[in-house]
């Protein structure tokens, strides 16, 4: 055996006051038993903010630079309202998703809970960042922080040069699109500082030119063989929205266009974070509770650290019943953590029933199990894959079918034989993005009439669009300058007209 | 390695633009939440912002999503009734029953007013936006006998707790400068010299030892001498720090608020009197630094009070409104007569005075009261006719621009009426 398992270690700093060093030990520590898991993490950085500086990158979605606009100022109001008054104790952590990992440790937290923020954040989140494919494909840690230096410098020149409104305004309409800003299946070309900054003129220049191509009313038309043919522009249902906008819009400025792609990059960092919250957030609490628990069988860990600890874990995964008044939909905490527990305990203690429904896994090696679960899956396929009948009946799950022909609700399965699967399969399609969000993509555009834009939205389960759904088009013909409109095409096939926004934007003069 | 940043004492407030930004945006909302949450507070209760609720609806952020309709199933948790097949009454209202809580959570409605606090300065900047005190300028300057100390530069004589070291070494460098510059001059012409002398008759002892040499040793030593005799410094170069007294304009105010308490002014006319008085010392206070406010309630005698009897105790009998300005009268005669302060009046009543008085009314303010007075507003708070008062008063009105009047019908009148009579004029 090696010196560091047999030398008696010195037990970690107790009490709840913590200071540099302690922090540090802390940290020491847990990487040496993350190391001893294989966690494969970025390199971490520890930053303790005060409150204040917390409200801050929450308001700012969590980033510690962003441009500004008032939805975030919207959002910090809120927070330090519930703040100030005790209504909401803040998040004690937040992590980014960059290299090196940055990890915020809030001044107010007590020893304890720095301990376990490190461990959860810094080891946890930090590992599933630097391992998930979603994150690896669709993001790029090393480039994210100078990518947004860059965003809010562009945007604060642009509003000095065209003025504080028109940016605003313009900021809103992507916002209001940003959800459909998003490509959800081609994998999105790798973000750079340099790259950006140098692209960008020769974007400008490209893009008006390509524009150009839907205002060509010339006798062009001679030449091109479209003229026979009209078909549709553009030839394939185009699914990110802004990314449309911004390569085809007519009537954007550049300025404008390279606004739209920021947010539209954002929103792709963002995207796959929407797609792996069970899975992320029981990951982190999985490792929390381990590395914790495996400094506590060392005996470094006082048993006031672990009370504390342990209260506050529990609190995390605490999942309350459908009947419970502040029941909000399954606790992704909880999910999470049980299923990673679950497929711990699937590996190593098996029973029948695990091996029926879980051949592959059943006695593998755990941790080689978790590293494949954890990098090749998203929530929906993870659920569809590892969720276990013991974790459905320790939840005591049950479906329920909300149909508005009929007149009272059906329960459609319980956690029994018969019902596991339909349990898994409803569950698994509850985090299906595809699902859960309309799915509206860009049809047509008139090329040779009024220039108008067609979304079409494919209904799923008869459910309609939401109340804000005409402000949204409003946005949109803001961005296009000429008429929109958004077909519903029902469960037949059949194509109705849901929202038209008419509007000409161009200039008169201009119109020839 | 991991790496420890203390951020702590890194710049806060990161928000404040995205704040300021919020604010302007929903400026309208926000004036009209401002101008509703007036009600309710105690005239001199300012030292707080004001917390506001504008509806949630008007700043919401559209995005495409699912709206109720069609097909869902879920999955929930906590089972602890229902097996397959069972049916379940739809809930109303979002899950008011114990049972079967039917709809999910992402799609509740939440219709809440969205509610932040507003500092005081924002609250105060909302409230009285785009509007001025008419004369606020001091322009009697020769009158103030206040003054203030404030930093003018330098002078060559003061005290010298008062040196100035750096410009006082500055010019002693400067003078040294300038009577050693023809001596420095010669010095460098006779050091050159010297240097070809000795270069010209390098290795020859006797050279070096020549009568010319040492005359331009001498002379070197001289003129040395001379340089060094120039003081270091003198009194010449003194420099000292000025400072000089400068007449400061008033930042005084007094405001006297005179109500009628007479058995016609109700309850419910005295509270809109009190919001009105409170709404002027609110709008003084951005403008002065010092406010004293005098109380003056009347019926057929006038009194000053304090605040408290002011607002709450009821009496009652005739109404003889000239008292109360006689009282005024007074009171400015004695206390502030010194023309250091500004002084504002505002008179409530419900107009009703003894017919005879009226026009004695109209005589003390024209001849005693206003010449002395900043601005004076008199509200008549009646949903009727104008009552006499107002009659005499319209007169006046015509007359002194800074004496003005409304009318105040109902407590929603209130805001506009204060609107109105500060409302910023272009002269």
């Amino acid at each position: 055996m090696t010196a560091t398992t047999t030398r008696k270690l010195d037990p970690l700093p107790r009490g709840s006051e913590w200071s540099i060093e302690s922090i540090d030990r802390y940290h020491t520590e847990i990487a040496r038993v993350a190391g001893h898991y294989r966690l494969d993490t970025y390199p971490v950085q520890i930053e303790i903010i005060t409150a204040e500086q917390m409200m801050d990158a929450y308001a700012s979605v969590g980033m510690p630079v962003n441009y500004h606009h008032w939805s975030f100022g919207k959002h910090f109001l809120a927070t330090e309202k519930g703040y100030r008054r005790g209504q909401m104790g803040l998040a004690y952590e937040i992590v980014i998703n960059s290299n090196p990992c940055i990890a915020y440790l809030m001044e107010e937290n007590t020893l304890t809970m720095q301990g376990l923020v490190i461990a959860h954040a810094a080891y946890g989140h930090n590992s599933f960042f630097k391992g998930n494919y979603l994150f690896r494909t669709w993001t790029n840690a090393d480039a994210i922080i100078d990518y947004l230096i860059f965003a809010r410098n562009y945007i604060g020149e642009c509003e000095e040069r065209h003025g504080e409104e028109e940016v605003e305004t313009l900021l809103d309409a992507c916002h209001a699109l940003m959800n459909l800003g998003v490509d959800r299946y081609k994998r999105p070309p790798k973000l750079s500082l340099a790259k950006e900054k140098l692209r960008q003129q020769d974007r400008e220049n490209y893009l008006q030119s390509q524009v150009n191509e839907l205002w060509r009313t010339l006798p062009a038309h001679d030449i091109h063989a479209r003229a026979e043919s009209p078909g549709r522009f553009p030839p394939e249902p185009e699914e990110n929205l802004l990314y449309f906008v911004e390569k085809n819009a007519p009537l954007l400025e550049p300025w404008q266009r390279e606004i739209v792609r920021i947010v539209r990059k954002i929103a792709q960092y963002f995207f796959p974070q929407r797609q792996t919250q069970v899975m992320n957030e029981g990951w982190a609490t999985f490792w929390h509770y381990t590395l914790l628990n495996h400094l506590y069988d060392e005996g470094l860990l006082a048993d006031s650290f672990m009370l504390e600890f342990l209260q506050s874990h529990t609190n995390v995964v605490y999942q309350p019943p459908y009947n419970a008044t502040w029941y909000n939909g399954i606790n992704p905490y909880a999910l999470g953590f049980a299923m990673w527990q679950d497929i711990r305990r699937i590996c190593e203690h098996p029973d029948d029933e695990d091996r029926r429904w879980f051949p592959e896994i059943a006695g593998s090696d755990w941790l080689e199990t978790f590293d494949f679960a954890m990098r090749n899956f998203k929530d929906e396929s993870f659920i569809a894959q590892y969720l276990s009948p013991k974790v459905m009946r320790n939840f005591r799950m049950f479906a329920v079918l909300d149909d508005d022909r009929q007149n009272k609700l059906k329960v459609s399965a319980i956690h029994d034989d018969e019902g596991f699967r339909h349990v898994r399969d409803v569950l698994s399609d509850h985090y299906n993005l595809g699902a859960r969000e309309p799915n509206v993509q860009v049809w047509n555009v008139d090329l040779r009439g009024d220039r108008s834009l067609t979304l079409r939205h494919q209904q799923h389960s008869r459910r309609p669009l939401g109340d804000s759904t005409s402000e949204v088009m409003k946005h949109l013909a803001r961005l296009w300058g000429f008429t929109v409109r958004l077909e519903t095409v029902g469960a037949e096939g059949q194509i109705e007209l849901h929202t038209e926004i008419r509007s000409d934007k161009r200039r008169i003069g201009d119109a020839g | 390695m991991v790496r420890i940043i203390d951020r702590r004492f890194d710049s806060k407030n990161k928000s404040t633009v995205n704040r300021q930004r919020f604010m302007r945006r929903f400026k309208q909302q926000i004036r009209k939440a401002v101008s509703g949450a007036i009600e309710g507070r105690s005239i001199r209760d300012l030292e707080n912002g004001e917390e506001v609720a504008i509806p949630a609806r008007d700043l919401s952020e559209p995005s495409l999503h699912h709206g109720r309709g069609g097909i869902w199933e879920q999955v929930f948790s906590g089972n602890d009734q229902f097996s397959a097949g069972d049916l379940i009454n739809r809930p109303l209202g979002g899950g008011a029953g114990g049972s079967g809580q039917g709809k999910a959570s992402n799609e509740g409605e939440h219709e809440d007013d969205f509610v932040f606090q507003l500092s005081r300065e924002e609250f105060l900047d909302l409230f009285f936006e785009d509007l001025e005190l008419p004369r606020l300028v001091r322009t009697q300057l020769a009158k103030v006998t206040e003054y203030k100390t404030q930093r003018a530069g330098f002078t060559a004589d003061g005290v010298p707790a008062n040196i100035n070291i750096i410009r006082s070494m500055r010019s002693a460098l400067g003078r040294r400068l300038a009577l050693g510059s023809p001596y420095a001059g010669k010095l460098r012409e006779l050091q050159q010299q010297l240097d070809e002398l000795l270069a010209r008759c390098s290795g020859e002892e006797a050279c070096g030892d020549s009568e010319e040499a040492r005359a331009l040793r001498e002379e070197i030593a001289r003129l040395r001498e001379k340089i060094e005799q120039i003081p270091f410094i003198e009194r010449f170069d003194l420099r000292y720090n000025n400072r000089i007294r400068v007449p400061c304009p008033t930042t005084r105010a007094v405001m006297f608020c005179l109500m009628d308490v007479s058995g016609s002014m109700s309850e419910e006319r005295k509270s809109t009197a009190k919001r009105f008085f409170m709404l002027l010392y609110l709008f003084l206070t951005r403008s002065y630094e010092h406010i004293e406010v005098v109380f003056i309630r009347h019926h057929t005698v006038a009194k000053e009070v304090d605040e408290d009897e002011f607002f709450h105790s009821r009496e009652s009998g005739g109404t003889v409104v000239s008292s109360a300005l006689l009282l005024m009268r007074d009171i400015l005669r004695q206390r502030y007569a010194n023309g250091q302060w500004n002084i504002y009046g505002a008179q409530a009543s419900d107009g009703d005075n003894w017919d005879n008085d009226s026009p004695l009314c109209s005589q003390l303010l024209t001849r005693d009261i206003l010449p002395s007075c900043q601005y004076f507003a008199y509200i008549e708070i009646t949903a009727g006719e104008p009552q006499n008062l107002w009659r005499e008063y319209a007169r006046i009105a015509d007359e002194q621009p800074h004496f003005a009047m409304q009318r105040i019908e109902s407590p929603a009148d209130i805001y506009p009426v204060f609107r109105e009579l500060f409302k910023k004029t272009i002269l």
